[in-house]
C-alpha cells in the first residue's frame, strides 16, 4: 500500500485534541451547576482519543497513552462504589453525600462535594468503555 | 446497621469490580467469587432474621426521604428470594469450576456472574419502579454476556434472538413506566400504590396493568410470550443454564407478583382473570411440550414454563391460600430448577448424548447421581414429603375455594405430566443395561455433585420442615395481602 502523507491532519490533531481534552475537563467540572458532568465529559475525552486514533494508528496511540482501558473501567467502578462505601463507615444510608466549603491554597474558597468523586467514577467508566469498544473493533482483522 | 439490606447488592458488585483486576489469575477469581457469594448468603440470612424480628426494612438511599429518593425495601418475600438467589449462585459457581472451561473463565466469566447476582438481588430489593428497570437491565446485560460467552455457533444465533426480544420488552417497560408516571406522577412503588388507591384504578390503569403483564410476561415467559425461551436457554453450558433457569424468569414472576398485589388490586375482575387464563394456557402448553421431547434439556426448559404458569395462577387467584402457595412454589422452583439443570448437564457430560434414549443403565456406575436425580424429580412433581408438595397443594386449594374447578384440575394433571416427562429420563437412562454409559474416569464427580447435594438437601429440608418455613412465608404473604403495611413502612406514617 502506498504511504499517504497525513501531515496536515496530524498537525491539526496535535492542537485540537488538547483543546477537546481541556473542554472535556471544563464540561466535567461544570456538571454541578451547569449542563455537563461525568458522562458527556467522558465521551468528549474519548472523542479526543478517537481523533488521535484517526490521525495516527492504534499502536502509536497505545504507545503514547499506555492505559489498559478495561482496568480503567474497574477503577471507575471502584470510585463510584467507594463513594457509597464511605457512608457505611459513617453509618448513614448508602450513597449519602457530604459537602463543605474549604479554603484551598490557590483556588481560594472552594465548594467540595463527594458527588464529584462519584462523577469521576462515571467519567472513567465512560472513557474506558468507549475506548474498549473502539479498540477491540479496530484491532480485529 | 441501617445498610444491612443493601449488602446483598453491594458485596457482589464490589467483588465483580475486583475480579476485573484479576483477569488472568483463575484460582484467585474462583476463591474470591466463592468467598463473596458465601458472604452474600450469610448477610441475606441475617437479613431474613432481621425482617422476621423487626418487620419490613427500608433504606432511603442517599438519605433522601421516601417518595423523593430511591428507597430499597426488604420485606419477607424479597429477603427470602435474595437468600435463595445467593444459595443458587453459590452452587452454580462451585459447579462451574470444572465444567465451564478455562477459555470462559479467562474472559470475565466470574465478574459477569457477580453482576448477574447484583441485578437479580437488586430487582428483588428495590422499592422504585424505575430502579427496578435499571436492575433488570443490569441482570439482562450480564445474561447477554453469559449467553454468548464462549462464542459457539448456537450461542451466537440464540443470543441474537434473546437480545432482540429483551430489548423490545425493555423498551415496553420504559413506555409503561412513562405512562404510569404520567398518570400517578411518582415512581416510588409505595407512593404509586397509595395514589392508585386514591383514584381507585380508572380504565387507563387497567390498560397499564395489562401492559405491565406483557412486559413482565416477556421476561418471565408466560403463554403467548414464551416463544424465545426454549431456544435461548438451550444454548449455554449447564452452569449458566442453571443460573438462567433458576433466577431470570423468576424475577419476571416476582415483578408480576409485586405489581399485581401492590398496584393493581382494586379492579381485579379483568386483569387477574386474564392472568389466570394465560397461566392455565401456559401450564397446558408447557405440559404438552414437556412430554413431546426426548431431549433432556428441552424437557427441563418446558418444565420451567409449567412452573411459571402454576405460580402466576396463584397470583391471579389472589386469596391467602393461593398466594402462600405461590410464594412457597416460587422458592421451591428456583432451587429445584437449578438442581435439574446441573444434573442434566452432568448426565450430558458423562454420556455425550442429549436425548435420554441414547443411553441406559447409568445407575450401575453412578448410583449417587441416579438417586439425586430421582429425588429431585419427585420433589419437582410435588410428592408429599418433598418441597414441591406444599406450594402446589395450597395453590390447588386456593383455586377450589375460588370455585375454579378447571384451574385446580389443570394444575393437578400438570403434575402428572411433569412427573411423567422426567421419570421417562430416569427409567430410560438410569435403568436397564449399561449401554452407551461407560464409567468415565476423567470426570471427578465430587466437585460436580457437591453443589447438587447442597441444593437437593435444601429442597428436601424445605419440604420436610415446611411448618418452620411457613412462619416466614406467612409473614411474606401478610405483606402481600395488606399493601398498607408496605406503604406505611416505606412512607413512614
Amino acid at each position: 500500500m502506498r504511504k499517504t502523507n497525513d501531515l496536515i491532519l496530524q498537525t491539526v490533531t496535535k492542537i485540537v485534541s488538547f483543546m477537546i481534552f481541556m473542554f472535556a475537563l471544563h464540561i466535567f467540572f461544570a456538571g454541578h451547576n451547569n449542563p455537563g458532568g461525568g458522562f458527556v465529559g467522558g465521551l468528549l475525552t474519548s472523542g479526543a482519543i478517537v481523533l488521535l486514533l484517526l490521525a495516527y494508528d492504534l499502536k502509536t496511540v497505545a504507545g503514547s497513552l499506555p492505559i489498559d482501558y478495561k482496568i480503567l473501567i474497574a477503577v471507575g467502578l471502584l470510585f463510584a462504589v467507594g463513594t457509597g462505601l464511605g457512608s457505611l463507615v459513617f453509618d448513614v444510608p448508602f450513597l449519602t453525600h457530604a459537602h463543605d466549603i474549604f479554603t484551598l491554597p490557590i483556588l481560594g474558597e472552594t465548594h467540595l462535594h463527594t458527588a464529584v468523586l462519584f462523577d469521576i467514577g462515571v467519567y472513567l467508566v465512560v472513557v474506558g468503555t468507549t475506548m474498549t469498544i473502539i479498540q477491540t473493533i479496530g484491532e480485529n482483522e | 446497621m441501617s445498610n444491612l439490606l443493601i449488602l446483598p447488592i453491594i458485596i457482589p458488585l464490589l467483588t465483580a469490580v475486583f475480579l476485573i483486576f484479576f483477569k488472568k489469575y483463575i484460582l484467585v477469581q474462583r476463591w474470591i467469587s466463592v468467598i463473596s457469594v458465601t458472604a452474600t448468603l450469610v448477610t441475606s440470612i441475617i437479613l431474613v432474621e432481621k425482617v422476621k424480628n423487626d418487620g419490613i426494612q427500608t433504606l432511603d438511599v442517599g438519605s433522601w426521604p421516601a417518595p423523593f429518593g430511591i428507597t430499597l425495601v426488604s420485606d419477607m418475600l424479597s429477603a427470602l428470594l435474595v437468600t435463595a438467589t445467593s444459595l443458587i449462585a453459590l452452587c452454580c459457581i462451585i459447579y462451574s469450576f470444572r465444567s465451564i472451561g478455562e477459555g470462559r473463565e479467562r474472559n470475565y466469566y466470574y465478574p459477569v456472574v457477580q453482576f448477574l447476582i447484583v441485578g437479580v438481588n437488586g430487582a428483588f430489593t428495590t422499592g422504585d419502579i424505575f430502579n427496578m428497570f435499571v436492575f433488570f437491565e443490569v441482570m439482562l446485560m450480564s445474561s447477554y454476556v453469559l449467553l454468548v460467552i464462549g462464542g459457539t455457533k448456537i450461542q451466537l444465533r440464540e443470543t441474537i434472538k434473546y437480545i432482540l426480544v429483551n430489548i423490545t420488552s425493555s423498551a415496553l417497560f420504559v413506555i409503561s413506566v412513562a405512562y404510569l408516571y404520567s398518570v400517578v406522577g411518582t415512581l416510588n412503588m409505595a407512593h404509586i400504590s397509595e395514589r392508585i388507591a386514591e383514584v381507585n384504578q380508572p380504565a387507563i390503569l387497567t390498560v397499564l396493568a395489562v401492559l405491565f403483564l406483557i412486559v413482565f410476561g416477556l421476561k418471565g415467559a408466560i403463554f403467548p410470550l414464551f416463544f424465545w425461551l426454549p431456544g435461548s436457554y438451550y444454548a449455554p453450558p449447564a452452569a449458566i443454564m442453571a443460573l438462567f433457569g433458576a433466577l431470570l424468569t423468576k424475577v419476571g414472576v416476582y415483578s408480576i407478583l409485586r405489581t399485581y398485589t401492590l398496584f393493581f388490586y382494586h379492579d381485579t375482575g379483568f386483569t387477574h382473570e386474564l392472568l389466570m387464563i394465560l397461566s392455565l394456557l401456559t401450564i397446558v402448553l408447557g405440559s404438552i411440550a414437556a412430554v413431546a421431547y426426548k431431549d433432556m434439556k428441552k424437557i427441563v426448559i418446558y418444565n420451567i414454563i409449567i412452573a411459571i404458569g402454576v405460580i402466576t395462577y396463584g397470583i391471579g387467584a389472589m386469596n391467602t391460600d393461593a398466594l402462600t402457595g405461590s410464594v412457597f412454589y416460587l422458592i421451591h422452583d428456583m432451587v429445584i430448577k437449578a438442581v435439574l439443570f446441573l444434573l442434566v448437564g452432568l448426565i450430558i457430560s458423562i454420556t455425550g448424548a442429549n436425548s435420554y434414549d441414547k443411553f441406559s443403565g447409568l445407575i450401575k456406575h453412578y448410583p449417587l447421581l441416579g438417586w439425586l436425580f430421582f429425588i429431585s424429580v419427585l420433589a419437582l412433581a410435588g410428592i408429599p414429603p418433598l418441597s414441591g408438595f406444599i406450594g402446589k397443594i395450597l395453590i390447588v386449594n386456593g383455586a377450589f375455594s375460588n370455585g375454579d374447578l378447571v384451574g385446580g384440575l389443570i394444575i393437578l394433571i400438570s403434575s402428572l405430566f411433569v412427573l411423567y416427562s422426567l421419570m421417562r429420563v430416569f427409567i430410560n437412562g438410569f435403568w436397564g443395561d449399561p449401554e452407551g454409559s461407560k464409567k468415565k474416569e476423567s470426570i471427578r464427580m465430587g466437585t460436580y455433585l457437591f453443589p447438587v447435594i447442597i441444593l437437593v438437601g435444601t429442597a428436601v429440608a424445605y419440604g420436610v420442615f415446611s411448618e418452620y418455613v411457613h412462619m416466614y412465608v406467612s409473614q411474606a404473604v401478610e405483606v402481600i395481602e395488606n399493601p398498607e403495611m408496605y406503604i406505611e413502612a416505606v412512607l413512614q406514617k
